[in-house]
Order: C-alpha cells, then sequence, then structure tokens
C-alpha cells in the first residue's frame, strides 16, 4: 500500500513500489493534471510539486515516496494560496497564454517553481532564469509563457 | 456589446451586390422542427478568383487556392450546420471540425455571439461527433475551417436571432423593427425585455421552414481581440483530452514497435510470462506490432520492455538520409529556361529538407470500445468520416455502428489528419474483446509516427538590366500521403479546377504554390518518389521549404543586382498589400539599422490561405551565443528579435491570429536551426524531446512583435499554419547574411555531428528514469 498526501488529502492506492508516480495520479487516482509527453523527464509535461518543489513524476517510483510527502499537482496550486486561482494562473489567462493547452499545467507549475526559487534567493525572475525553463510547448507558446510569468511573479 | 435594431428591408437594396449577383448580407437559412429553437445555415460560398493583371501570369493559387476549393467542396451540406437555443438563453455549436489548439471553437463562438448579440461565455462549443452525411464538411485542414463555416454559422445565429424577436414582438403584438437585442435579450416598446432562454420554446418551429435573414453591416464582437473560451479549463488542469476520458473497461494499452518501419511480427516468443507481469492483463499481437493492455502505462511499458519479438521486415530497411536523397535526386524535373536575351545572368540555388516530425505533444492516442455488433471510438480526429469509414470497414462493421467521438486535441501539426492510433485502438479492442485506452509512447511518436517527407527545392532564375525575366522552381520530394479524405475531395471537384489533370499531391501543390513577385516567366513544379514511409501533412505543407529556397534566391538576386533585400521585394512584389505588410515589418523593425559583425537582419514575404505576411528577424550567430552552454539541448544562432506583420483579410479574433503567429515563428526557427529527424537503417534516430530539438525556451527570442494588420478584403483567410513559411525564411535570410554564406540544408545543423546519443531500437522504447527526486527545484 503506498501513501502520501494529494493536493492536501493523505491518500493511500495499492500497486507496486516501482510504478511511476504519474501512471499513479493518472491512471489509478483519475488526477489527469500531470500529462503525460515523454516520461522520459524531458518534456516536463507532468511538472507537480513535491514539498513545494517542482518534480516530474514519470520519474519517480511511487515506492520512493513517504506517507508525510506533500505531492501538489496543477488541481492543488490554487488552494496552496487559499484562492480560486494562483496568481501565475491569472497571469496565464490575462496573456491568454494557452493554445491547446496540453503543457500548460506542466508549464505553471514550473513557473512557480522557477518564480519561488527566484523570490527565495532574494531576487525577481530573469531571462536567464527563463532561458532554463526546459518545458517543451509544440503551439509554440513560449513568448507569452515568458511574459505571463513575469507578470505572474509581480503577484506571488 | 452594442445594441443593434433591426434594419428595415429597405437598407437591403443599397447593398450592392458584388460580383457574384447575390447580396452578400442576405441568406436563406432554416428553422427546424424542434421542442426548442433550433437554426440552421443555407449553403453560402464567398469565394471569388483574385484579379491578377501583372506581367507574370496568373498561377492557379492565384485563381482558386487549396481553402477555396475546400470551402466548394463545403458547399452541398453546410445547411446542416445547426444551433440550438436554450431555455438557459445559452447557444449551443457542435463544431463540425477538430480543435487542437487553433483557436477555432473561440472564433467560431465569436461568429455566434456577434450575430446573435449574445456575450460569448452564452455560447457552448462541442465537437461533433463524425457526421458521415456532411461529407467533406468535416475536415480539418488547410487553415480553411474559418473561411468555410464563417458565412453559414453566421446566418445560423442571425435567423436565430431574427427568429427570438419576431417571436417576443408576436407576444407583445409589437412592430419587430422598432425592437432591440442586447447581451441575450430582446427590448421591445415600453421598456419590455424578454430573455433569449424565456423565448426559446415559443420560438421553437413545429415543421421545418425556410427564412430569410441578413447578416450585420458591422461586427461587434468580430474583430475585437477576444481570449480563449477554454483557457480557464486549460490553466486550471479540467481541459479534457483523450487519455483524460474514464471509459468503463478502457484500460492503459500501448503497442511493442518493429525496430523498423512497417516491419511484421513473426512471432511471439514469451507471451505467457509478460501475460503473467505485474498488472498486465492482455497480450495480442496486430499489425503494427504487439499490444499489451494493463493496470497502468507503466505497467505497459515494463511488458513492453520484457517482450521477445521476432520481427519481420519492413517497407524501408536499409533506408538512410543519403540513399533516400538519391533517390530524390533521380527523380528531380529539369530545368526548362524559356529562351532569353544574350546577356543574361542566370542564379542556381539547390536546397535540401531532411525528413521532419509533425508530432504534438500529445502522443497518438484513441480510446475504442468495440463490440460484436458496435463499436464506439473516441480520438482527436480532423477526418473524422473518413475515420469512421476505415474503421468500419476494418472492423467489418455498417458505418452507422461505429460511433466516433471527436476529442480536444493535445496539438497535431497536420499529425490528425490521419486516423492511425483510433484504428489502431479499434483493432487491439477487437482483437482481445474488451476496451482499451491507447497511448503512443514518445519514442514511436518520433520514429513511427509520420513525418513531413524530404525533399529538394532548386530554383532558377535569370535577371538582365534591373529586371527578373525568368523564376523557375523544381521541388521533389518523398511523396506527402494525402489519403485522409482531401483526396477525395480533390477527385469530387477535379472537372472544377484550375490545374488540369494532375495527381492528389501535385494538385495541392499548384494550389498552395505561386511566386509573388514580378519575376517574368515563372514556373513551379513538384515531383514525388515513394519511399516507403509514414508521411503526411505538416503544418502549411509544401510551403515552408519552397519559401525558404525561393526567399534565399530572391536575396541572391537583390545582392547580384545591387539592390537592398527589402526595396528588392518591395519593387517586386505584385500588389500594394503585399508591399504593406513589407513595408509595415521594415517599418517596425527598423530595417537596415547598423548591426555588429556575426549578427544580422533578414526579411521575407509569403502569400497564401487568401492573406500575405512579412517577418523581420535578427539574429546572433557569434561564437559565444552559439555556444552557449546548455546540458543535453542544442543552442546554435539565437534569433533575438521577431517582427511579424500579417494582413489575413478579416481577422476574426485578432489575439487568437496573434497566438497562431507567435507558434509560426517557433515552428520557423526550429525548421530553420534545430529540428529534423536523421534516418539510418529504416527509422529515424530521433526518440525525445531531447534528440527531436523543438525551439526550447534557451531557442526563443526575447522581443517578438506580431502584428495583426486591420481587415482589408472583408473575407477571413487562413489563420493556423499561415507563420510558418515567411519566419522559417527570414531566419534563413538572416543567418546567410550574418554568416555570409547561404545555407543549403535545413536546418543548418543536420549534417553537423549528432547532438545526441540515440536510444536503442529493441527494445522498442525507453525505461521511464527513477531518480525524479535528485532533480526538485
Amino acid at each position: 500500500m503506498q501513501s502520501f498526501i494529494l493536493n492536501g488529502k493523505p491518500v493511500s492506492v495499492d500497486c507496486p513500489d516501482d510504478v511511476r508516480l504519474l501512471w499513479v495520479l493518472r491512471d489509478l487516482l483519475g488526477v489527469t493534471g500531470p500529462k503525460y509527453g515523454c516520461g522520459l523527464e524531458v518534456c516536463k509535461a507532468c511538472t507537480s510539486h513535491i514539498n513545494g518543489k517542482a518534480f516530474n513524476p514519470c520519474s519517480v517510483p511511487v515506492g520512493d515516496l513517504e506517507p508525510t510527502d506533500e505531492i501538489t499537482t496543477i488541481e492543488g496550486l490554487p488552494a496552496t494560496v487559499d484562492q480560486d486561482l494562483h496568481p501565475m494562473q491569472q497571469a496565464w489567462l490575462d496573456h491568454d497564454v494557452a493554445q491547446c493547452g496540453y503543457c500548460q499545467p506542466g508549464q505553471i507549475m514550473t513557473a512557480v517553481a522557477k518564480v519561488r526559487a527566484a523570490h527565495a534567493a532574494g531576487r525577481e525572475i530573469t531571462d536567464a532564469d527563463l532561458d532554463e525553463i526546459r518545458n517543451v510547448c509544440r503551439c509554440g507558446t513560449y513568448f507569452r509563457i515568458r511574459e505571463a510569468i513575469k507578470a505572474g511573479a509581480a503577484n506571488m | 456589446m452594442r445594441s443593434r435594431s433591426i434594419e428595415p428591408e429597405a437598407a437591403e437594396a443599397a447593398e450592392t451586390p458584388e460580383r457574384t449577383g447575390i447580396d452578400r448580407r442576405r441568406f436563406l437559412g432554416y428553422v427546424l422542427a424542434a421542442p426548442t429553437l433550433v437554426v440552421a445555415a443555407k449553403l453560402a460560398w464567398d469565394g471569388k478568383p483574385a484579379g491578377a493583371s501583372v506581367p507574370s501570369l496568373p498561377e492557379p493559387s492565384d485563381l482558386m487556392d487549396l481553402g477555396d476549393v475546400l470551402t466548394l467542396a463545403t458547399l452541398p451540406t453546410s445547411g446542416l450546420i445547426t444551433i440550438v437555443i436554450g431555455e438557459d438563453g445559452t447557444a449551443a455549436f457542435a463544431l463540425p471540425r477538430a480543435e487542437v489548439g487553433q483557436g477555432l471553437t473561440t472564433a467560431v463562438a465569436m461568429l455566434i455571439a456577434d450575430e446573435l448579440d449574445l456575450p460569448l461565455d452564452q455560447v457552448r462549443m462541442s465537437l461533433a461527433d463524425a457526421r458521415p452525411e456532411l461529407l467533406f464538411n468535416q475536415l480539418t485542414g488547410g487553415s480553411n475551417s474559418i473561411r468555410s463555416l464563417y458565412t453559414p454559422v453566421r446566418t445560423a445565429a442571425a435567423l436565430a436571432r431574427q427568429r427570438l424577436v419576431q417571436t417576443a414582438a408576436a407576444q407583445w403584438n409589437a412592430d419587430p423593427s422598432t425592437m432591440t437585442t442586447k447581451a441575450g435579450v430582446v427590448h421591445g416598446p415600453r421598456g419590455r425585455t424578454a430573455t433569449y432562454g424565456s423565448l426559446a420554446k415559443a420560438a421553437a418551429a413545429a415543421a421545418n421552414a425556410t427564412a430569410h435573414v441578413q447578416l450585420k453591416a458591422q461586427p461587434t464582437v468580430v474583430g475585437t481581440p477576444q481570449n480563449r473560451i477554454d483557457a480557464r479549463d486549460a490553466v486550471t488542469g479540467r481541459k479534457q483530452f483523450t487519455m483524460d476520458l474514464q471509459v468503463p473497461g478502457a484500460l492503459p494499452t500501448m503497442v511493442c514497435r518493429p525496430p523498423t518501419i512497417n516491419g511484421t511480427v513473426r512471432s511471439v516468443r514469451n507471451a505467457a510470462t509478460v501475460e503473467a507481469m505485474p498488472g498486465v492483463t492482455d497480450v495480442a499481437p496486430v499489425d503494427t506490432g504487439v499490444a499489451v493492455r494493463a493496470s497502468t502505462f507503466g505497467q505497459c511499458i515494463d511488458a513492453i520492455r520484457a517482450l521477445d519479438v521476432d520481427w519481420g521486415p519492413g517497407t524501408a530497411d536499409g533506408k538512410s538520409d543519403a540513399n533516400i536523397l538519391a533517390e530524390i535526386h533521380q527523380a528531380e524535373l529539369p530545368m526548362v529556361v524559356p529562351k532569353v536575351p544574350i546577356l543574361t545572368q542566370t542564379i542556381d540555388a539547390a536546397f535540401t529538407f531532411p525528413f521532419a516530425s509533425n508530432s504534438p505533444l500529445e502522443t497518438g492516442c484513441a480510446i475504442a470500445d468495440v463490440r460484436t455488433d458496435r463499436a464506439e471510438i473516441w480520438s482527436c480526429l480532423k477526418s473524422p468520416i473518413t475515420a469512421q469509414e476505415t474503421i468500419a470497414g476494418q472492423l467489418g462493421l455498417p458505418v452507422d455502428k461505429v460511433t466516433v467521438h471527436v476529442t480536444q486535441g493535445g496539438g497535431s501539426f497536420g499529425r490528425h489528419l490521419f486516423w492511425d492510433a483510433a484504428a489502431e485502438a479499434a483493432q487491439i479492442s477487437k482483437a482481445i474483446g474488451k476496451p482499451v485506452k491507447l497511448m503512443w509512447h514518445r519514442t514511436d511518436d518520433f520514429r513511427h509516427g509520420r513525418t513531413h517527407p524530404m525533399c529538394t527545392s532548386r530554383v532558377r532564375a535569370t535577371y538582365l538590366l534591373g529586371n527578373v525575366l525568368t523564376f523557375e522552381q523544381r521541388h521533389t520530394s518523398v511523396a506527402t500521403d494525402f489519403t485522409h479524405g482531401l483526396g477525395e475531395i480533390l477527385t469530387s471537384l477535379a472537372s472544377s479546377l484550375p490545374v488540369g489533370n494532375l495527381g492528389f499531391s501535385e494538385t495541392v501543390f499548384a494550389l498552395t504554390q505561386n511566386v509573388p513577385y514580378n519575376f517574368g516567366v515563372t514556373t513551379q513544379l513538384l515531383n514525388e518518389v515513394d519511399t516507403g514511409f509514414h508521411t503526411g501533412s505538416m503544418r502549411n505543407i509544401y510551403s515552408p521549404n519552397v519559401t525558404v529556397a525561393k526567399e534565399l534566391v530572391v536575396d541572391q538576386l537583390a545582392k547580384a543586382m545591387h539592390k537592398d533585400p527589402y526595396r528588392f521585394r518591395h519593387e517586386f512584389l505584385k500588389d500594394d498589400r503585399s508591399r504593406a505588410v513589407l513595408d509595415r515589418a521594415a517599418q517596425a523593425g527598423n530595417w537596415g539599422r547598423t548591426m555588429p559583425a556575426g549578427t544580422a537582419q533578414g526579411i521575407a514575404f509569403h502569400e497564401e490561405y487568401k492573406g500575405v505576411c512579412a517577418a523581420l528577424v535578427e539574429i546572433d550567430c557569434r561564437p559565444a551565443t552559439v555556444n552557449r552552454p546548455i546540458e543535453d539541448g542544442v543552442t546554435g544562432p539565437r534569433v533575438t528579435k521577431v517582427v511579424f506583420v500579417v494582413d489575413v483579410g478579416l481577422p476574426i479574433n485578432p489575439r487568437g491570429v496573434e497566438a497562431q503567429m507567435l507558434g509560426g515563428v517557433m515552428d520557423g526557427i526550429a525548421l530553420a536551426l534545430t529540428s529534423s529527424l536523421h534516418l539510418k537503417d529504416g527509422l529515424p534516430l530521433e526518440g525525445s524531446w531531447d534528440n527531436y530539438f523543438y525551439t526550447r525556451q534557451w531557442n526563443v527570442p526575447p522581443d517578438i512583435q506580431v502584428i495583426v494588420m486591420p481587415p482589408t478584403t472583408g473575407q477571413p483567410g487562413g489563420v493556423g499554419e499561415f507563420g510558418v513559411a515567411a519566419s522559417f525564411a527570414a531566419v534563413a535570410c538572416a543567418y546567410a547574411r550574418a554568416t555570409g554564406t547561404m545555407p543549403t540544408t535545413f536546418p543548418i545543423n543536420h549534417d553537423g555531428p549528432l547532438a545526441f546519443e540515440p536510444l536503442p531500437t529493441v527494445p522498442p522504447i525507453p525505461q521511464s528514469p527513477t531518480d525524479g527526486l535528485s532533480h526538485t527545484f
């Protein structure tokens, strides 16, 4: 039995240790915000947070999680700030970033983590930070993503 | 939204009929018998030949382009497009097209909101199931959707509004011409109001009837920038793609694929062992490999990697970049330079474009539940009718027993014109007798998914005394597969097309390609070779490659004739509309500004889909930039600035047009600098996004400006594919100017050392990493 905290609530699921968390979330728990784009920790479409930091569930065996580990997917992001939408999601709407939308949950989760890291280091997000983002957007929304992250960061 | 009064009949007479002889704002619609108000549109086709009074003879695409053909094909059945007014005051429309990110649902909702005087958020858009009775009218491609739906959708919406007003007028015993509508409410005399919802039932028809309706003279929503209607669902994770749907019993399913394209299964040596693995429910050989079904996709991956399969040969065994290119060279058509005066100078150039991938981020996927007497399919399909017919044939079921649901797509770029995953899912479901949720692995999507075929483009231009006398282009390509329904459309209209008796591919080529400059005698021809690959249309089909070759030679001509690349284009472009976008790009991009060595500007022009566009880019090819360190990523030259100016005739949603151009720019940068497939021994080497280098953030220009020109023609042109060709060409031209060398293979790094270590081909897919927790940030 695998136990962890998902979007603020403890969950338990019966599956082997080596099944990657992405499949536990999507196939067994029906949490479909994190998307499959490669399963290789490359495209970053599944990016979610573990204890507040960005990670890729496609590359974490569920058995590696502790019962106290807090997993946050896009579905649970607004609750982390007690609002209907996280400021980064609002910035995404304001800049009409999404095209097909498939990569956007992962993009937003990455953006939030990058801004938190910059703020933790006592500075604002820079173009160099944005250049480090590896999330693929095949629709090519990259430019609006950059604008939205800068705008969203101002409200975080 | 502004209110609007019913225009008296007399106003119609003032509307000048155009050359068709039909009043352009008065259309016939239907009110259909139903419990609530249901309206349908009468067919309408607004395509008209573009005049050309220029030294170069008009080419087929000047007279009628691919979009016109698709629009023409939709004529006989457009009347079946219906809008339902609900008692909750909403207007519901089942779009007979796919939404793959191009913003079509938003643009069509805007058309409805505009003519109905209804708030945009009261329009409910869904995607229609496959409707065989629509014949050709359910193909999403050729950037044609808005062009073909523009008039029918507005007609239906206007008729709904007219009917609601008439219903209120009857109830109030008032004169409808004194009444107005605003934001879903009918306003009558003495301040009386009625919501559309309250009128929907009374407005319903007891029997089908026709009615004339007049369209708005001045739109209030069309032409205003609007955010996507599905944006909130997208950013909250609520937007549902195929693999997010919960269909009872449809367990995760994947396919173990062969080491060469179209390789076959001779035998599976360990099926029983694999079937006993944790979570695995079924192992079944199918046409495309060996299917496995399990509780999770992770367990499917484990099973695929454990399978021991004896593979038979495929259709492209032994084929690699070099020998495919040799086949193409053998098929290249000769140039036929007409007689030109003595002293005429000639420029010859030849370009090579390797295979490229249209793979969207969402890999191929479909849900299928096939029973003995019926089947149900869920998949993102841009030609669902042909898919339905093909799958029904494959399953041995009547077409009406196969229900095909069109789902939201996570990108397409041409990939979803075909139904590969849907057909495969159906075959697997039938083979194992259970519902399946089939998903392709990323590695398979690159290696076994459809490709944009390798091609060459050769140009010969002659010039004398400041004039270009001839411009010939010969495009030679591995065959593009058009058997997704477009072929049937072209066949049905063959006799009415201005291209003579050409094959499918040549027809598409002739209908999409042109030379927009006054270059005297121009010819552009396509020849194809079939090499056994999975191919298909990739965003903008032939145009990106044809345009790059053309625009690079334009720069060569300018140089040879001692003219500035921008001034040269300005001088030779055929019309003022074209010059307007070029001039705007040059002006907004500060063309000709002084730049450091190793950096340069490039400018390019493209005309298609009844629109014109121009791109100006700046590129930095200095070593410090080219060699900037990015782990497992291709850096190379960086495009530092883009100005993209587009005139689509009538932009329905300027913000959506801008979004599509931004995407086209990213595609253009990738095609010029970083992204291609390397074919080796019958399979692409690329198997991940860190192998196939689509544009990533470190390649994105920090400065991009998209300028959407105000309406020019009054008719909406195509948008979804339009941004690619000019962007690609401008980057290529800028690179040539920055480095002093015109590249002849694209992307420029294709022939360099491989930037990655290829994944193995057996097992066909890599295992997912386990070290994700050591890379948190």
